[in-house]
């Protein structure tokens, strides 16, 4: 071995080490994100991407799981544009009162085209297969 | 040739290791920075909507909240409600009756793990009771037949745990009172 690879050994392990301490979390959506795109994108519009995170700063779980009654499953909930228009579902915020209204087609339909309806961000941990 | 290298390379070795012991330090003492992905970069936002000019980016929002380094969204969610970070509305319809109970469950099945302690206050705080009782539990203790292998699959506590709140990963928060000790102001399970 000849000295200047012997450097290199110890110089990569306090690299790696460096690395290791200031690395990002996986890529991927932020957990709890929710993609709904059952009819959106057959109908011309991008996937609708909808964060747990913005909304549980402003409003606790019981306000749409109880009070507003969003089924807790990814999917479960038929959401028609109509009725959000007449104050259903997301619309029962976004209605120009307790957040901006319906018209902000962008703000909503904002996710890549062809995602699947579903729970993104999560950890692998549903489901003993891939735990 | 033999002796001068090894002097060289032990010298080598002992800077690697001070380099170590430095940046171990460093990470205990100044608390681990967080990152977030950028919506553009997220995998599920288009980067080209036009929309990502005006949402909220993660780390604006959630920088400011008590952290949980790699851990969901890296915010402790009790502790950012718990320290008054956070207030979100508890109802919209002022008619709403909100109920709050303080009453932890001990669950003790849990073979050599450490027994789970469930706390009603932390989660009813955030979820109504209705949305726990009676369908997903009956409301007795050691009333119902909870599983690890269930959890995992996203049922009971694994409905939430694993997609909303803190994951599965975090099995300290969740069995944390150890076998053989007294627990007083609580609720015993089965
Ligand atoms: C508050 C969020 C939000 C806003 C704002 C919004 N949408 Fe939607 N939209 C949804 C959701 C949620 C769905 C259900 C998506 C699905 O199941 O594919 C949907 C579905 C749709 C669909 C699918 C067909 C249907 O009738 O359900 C179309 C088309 C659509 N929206 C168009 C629009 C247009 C045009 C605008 C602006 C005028 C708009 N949306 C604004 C949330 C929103
Ligand atoms: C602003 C409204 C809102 C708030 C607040 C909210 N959620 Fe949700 N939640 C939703 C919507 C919308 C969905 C998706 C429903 C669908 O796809 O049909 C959802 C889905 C879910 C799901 C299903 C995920 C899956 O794996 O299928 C869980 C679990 C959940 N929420 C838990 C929570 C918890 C826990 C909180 C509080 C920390 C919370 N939610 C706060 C609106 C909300
Ligand atoms: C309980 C009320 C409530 C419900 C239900 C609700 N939202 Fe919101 N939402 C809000 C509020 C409040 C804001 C913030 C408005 C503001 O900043 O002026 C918001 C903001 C947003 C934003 C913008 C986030 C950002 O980065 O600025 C999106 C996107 C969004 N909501 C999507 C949805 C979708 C999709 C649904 C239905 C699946 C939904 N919301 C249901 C209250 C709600
Ligand atoms: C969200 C809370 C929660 C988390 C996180 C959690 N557990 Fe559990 N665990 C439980 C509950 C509740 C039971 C059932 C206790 C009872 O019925 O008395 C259980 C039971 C168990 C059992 C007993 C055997 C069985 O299958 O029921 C084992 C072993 C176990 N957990 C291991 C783990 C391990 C390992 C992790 C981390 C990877 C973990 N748990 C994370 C809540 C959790
Ligand atoms: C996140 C889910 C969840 C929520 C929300 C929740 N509980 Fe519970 N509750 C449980 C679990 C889990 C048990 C224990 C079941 C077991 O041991 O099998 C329990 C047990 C109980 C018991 C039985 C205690 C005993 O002495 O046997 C009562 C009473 C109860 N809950 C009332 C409430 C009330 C009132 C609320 C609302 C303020 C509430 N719960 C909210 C999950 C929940
Ligand atoms: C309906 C959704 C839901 C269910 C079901 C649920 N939890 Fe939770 N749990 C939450 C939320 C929301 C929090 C707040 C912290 C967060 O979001 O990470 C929480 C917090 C906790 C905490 C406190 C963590 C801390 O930081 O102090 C423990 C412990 C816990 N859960 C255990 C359980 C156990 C054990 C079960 C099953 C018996 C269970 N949970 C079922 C939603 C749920």
């Amino acid at each position: 071995m000849t000295r200047g690879r012997i450097w290199r050994i110890p110089a990569i392990v306090v690299c790696a080490a460096a690395l290791g301490l200031g690395s990002a979390p996986d890529a991927g959506a932020e957990y709890g994100d929710v993609v709904i795109n059952k009819r959106a994108e057959k109908e011309g519009m991008r996937p609708v991407v909808f964060s747990h995170w913005f909304h549980r700063i402003r409003f606790r779980c019981k306000v749409c799981h109880f009070e507003l009654g969003f089924k807790m499953r990814a999917g479960a909930n038929d959401v028609l544009m109509a009725d959000i228009i007449e104050g259903r579902f997301c619309g029962m915020c976004h209605n120009g009162q307790i957040a901006w209204s319906a018209e902000n087609c962008d703000l909503c339909h904002s996710g890549l085209p062809g995602l699947k309806s579903g729970i993104y961000g999560g950890h692998d941990t549903l489901g003993p297969g891939r735990w | 040739m033999g002796r001068a290298s090894f002097s060289v390379g032990s010298r080598v070795w002992l800077f690697a290791l001070s380099g170590m012991l430095c940046l171990l330090w460093v990470s205990q003492v100044f608390p681990q920075e967080r990152k977030w992905l950028p919506l553009a970069a997220d995998g599920v936002h288009d980067p080209r909507s036009p929309a990502l000019k005006q949402l909220q980016e993660p780390r604006e929002a959630l920088s400011r909240l008590a952290p949980d380094p790699h851990v969901g969204n890296q915010v402790r969610w009790v502790k950012a409600l718990e320290l008054g970070q956070i207030n979100p509305r508890t109802n919209i319809f002022p008619e709403t009756k909100v109920s709050v109970l303080d009453q932890d469950i001990i669950m003790s099945n849990t073979g050599s793990r450490p027994k789970v302690r469930f706390p009603h206050k932390q989660h009813s705080l955030w979820l109504d009771c209705a949305i726990c009782h009676e369908q997903l539990f009956k409301s007795k203790a050691g009333g119902n037949n909870i599983s690890m292998l269930s959890i995992l699959e996203g049922q009971q506590c694994g409905l939430c745990h694993g997609a909303v709140a803190f994951p599965l990963t975090e099995c300290d928060r969740c069995h944390s009172v150890p076998h053989g000790v007294p627990i007083p102001d609580a609720i015993i399970g089965k």
